[in-house]
């Protein structure tokens, strides 16, 4: 495995740039975790008022995009960045545009359990929700680690885990089908539900390449669309 | 036998002052960089160095270099200064024949032949081997005269209209023709920077060489002058094999096919452009071309 450093350039603004920058993309991470977590909360204890704050935060993630956008395109302009510079750049780039896409996502789940914040009785199926929720916000926390620490093989480890998340989203589909199939009165619901497990599913797919960027970030090797566990035995 | 210090000597004694707060000696330090990282070899080689050794008189200045410069390829070599990619670049036509301390052992060849094979006449290998110097360097003569120079040396004209022909060949290949057609008989040396070193290049190219080396031939030269430069190498490469060194990784970024980066006489790593500045492999590849020269 490679050592990764961003910092020891003759040009010390040019690591104080860096830095910079790549505090901003952790804070970012950071909010769009508690985003993913609030939405996720206020859906299943029908907290309305977590779920208006979790649109509130989208704005403020949308915002480092924005911004973090721009201290790129600065860095490129100025320091023409090369090798390990340039595809800390470039995965910085990327990866906000996951984090920003992941943010949509919570604030979808933040959009429903508003509309549904009226709904009389908690349906059984939230306990399962719930698991790949938690499931998904575990991933979540491993990527952003495995982001922070330029970790090769735990961002390996935290890609792997997304075919579990698929599987368990496949589990809950069946389980809400069986569920509208049994209470057709509440097939509205259970598709609202189904947008939220789908939406928990696409995050945990853009933590997936938050992983692949930081493989890509330390060893040079874009493991995009190849497998996972042959570019595995090949780098480690 | 010869008690009298030189300033050859003197320069030596400067170097080791300079050296002594550092433990390891150049040789060892070298020793611990390991083989080159890369290939050094190519498919259809024009030039190529095996284990070549360079010696300023005692003081070693290359360290056993393996490099091949392919067919219609620009290899760029970078590093930094004092290490030694100037030197291997002047051992390419023998420049270095000129300096009487300088020593060089191992293989060089053009074409599979020993350049410096007893029968080779180094003026006809310079004429095969053009160089480009880091300062536009014109003859004061006439633009024209710049240009006629070779030709009429080597005697690759019969006529006065063939020479006309080389002249005017070469100034359009050189990209510059269209500025001086009307001024032929004027110095060279009354051109601005950019022209003058186009003007070189067409000297250069005048004499038909097989591959043109170039050391750092746009330091010297604004951002405009220096893109006309570039486009000119690139053009150029269609029928010549191009070796250029520069301070500019923009530059070699830009203008190469395969890079090679030097550190104190050794070549460390050679690859292609595109690999060495998105993904070098050797860390103090890494460390120059990102900026970390502590």
């Amino acid at each position: 495995m490679k050592k990764f450093s961003y910092e020891g350039h003759t040009a010390h603004q040019f690591d104080v740039e860096l830095n910079e920058v790549k505090h901003k993309v952790m804070n970012m991470g950071g909010l769009v975790e508690s985003m993913v977590h609030n939405g996720l909360e206020a859906l299943l204890t029908m907290n309305t008022e977590l779920g208006a704050q979790v649109s509130e935060d989208d704005h403020r993630a949308n915002q480092y995009e924005l911004d973090i956008d721009e201290d790129c395109t600065r860095i490129l302009a100025r320091r023409q960045p090369a090798a390990s510079d340039l595809r800390l750049v470039l995965t910085i780039i990327k990866t906000i545009s996951d984090l920003e896409r992941i943010g949509d996502e919570a604030e979808k789940l933040g959009r429903i359990s508003v509309k549904l914040s009226g709904e009389a009785d908690v349906p059984h199926y939230y306990k399962d929700l719930r698991h790949l929720g938690d499931l998904v916000k575990t991933m979540l926390r491993d990527s952003l680690d495995a982001f922070t620490r330029m970790d090769v093989e735990s961002a390996f480890r935290t890609a792997a885990r997304d075919e579990a998340i698929d599987q368990e989203y496949a589990t809950f589909s069946r389980l809400l089908i069986s569920h509208m199939m049994e209470n057709p009165r509440q097939v509205s619901h259970a598709l609202d539900m189904s947008w939220c497990a789908r939406s928990l599913e696409r995050i945990a797919d853009h933590c997936c390449n938050i992983c692949e960027y930081v493989i890509y970030l330390v060893e040079g090797q874009d493991i995009r669309h190849a497998n996972l566990d042959d570019m595995r035995k090949k780098l480690l | 036998m010869n008690n009298t210090v030189t300033d050859t000597d003197q320069i030596a004694s400067i170097n080791i002052d300079q050296d002594k707060p550092h433990e390891q000696t150049v040789e060892e330090i070298v020793a611990s960089l390991g083989d080159t990282v890369g290939e050094t070899r190519v498919d259809n080689p024009k030039m190529s160095c095996t284990g070549v050794d360079v010696f300023y008189a005692d003081k070693q200045a290359i360290f056993g270099v393996d490099l091949d410069i392919g067919e219609n390829e620009v290899i760029s070599m970078i590093g930094p200064s004092g290490c030694g990619k100037s030197t291997l670049l002047r051992c390419l036509n023998r420049m270095n024949d000129t300096i009487p301390i300088c020593k060089v052992t191992g293989k060089l060849t053009l074409d599979g032949d020993d350049i410096y094979d007893k029968k080779t006449d180094p003026v006809l290998l310079r004429a095969r081997v053009g160089m480009v110097f880091q300062k536009p360097n014109p003859f004061p003569k006439s633009i024209y005269e710049n240009v006629a120079y070779g030709p009429r040396l080597h005697g690759l004209s019969r006529n006065k209209a063939d020479l006309d022909d080389i002249v005017v060949t070469s100034l359009k290949k050189a990209s510059i023709f269209d500025e001086v057609k009307d001024r032929l008989d004027q110095p060279g040396t009354g051109l601005s920077g950019g022209q003058q070193q186009r003007l070189c290049i067409a000297r250069t190219i005048a004499c038909s060489p097989e591959v043109i080396l170039m050391d750092e031939p746009c330091s010297a030269l604004d951002p405009i002058a220096t893109a006309k430069i570039e486009e000119l190498i690139d053009e150029l490469r269609e029928n010549y094999s191009i070796a250029i060194v520069t301070h500019s990784m923009q530059q070699a970024a830009r203008v190469s096919q395969r890079t090679a980066y030097f550190h104190l006489g050794k070549l460390v790593e050679v690859g292609k452009t595109d690999d060495i500045f998105t993904n070098p492999r050797h860390e103090l590849t890494e460390n120059y071309i990102t900026g970390r020269f502590g």
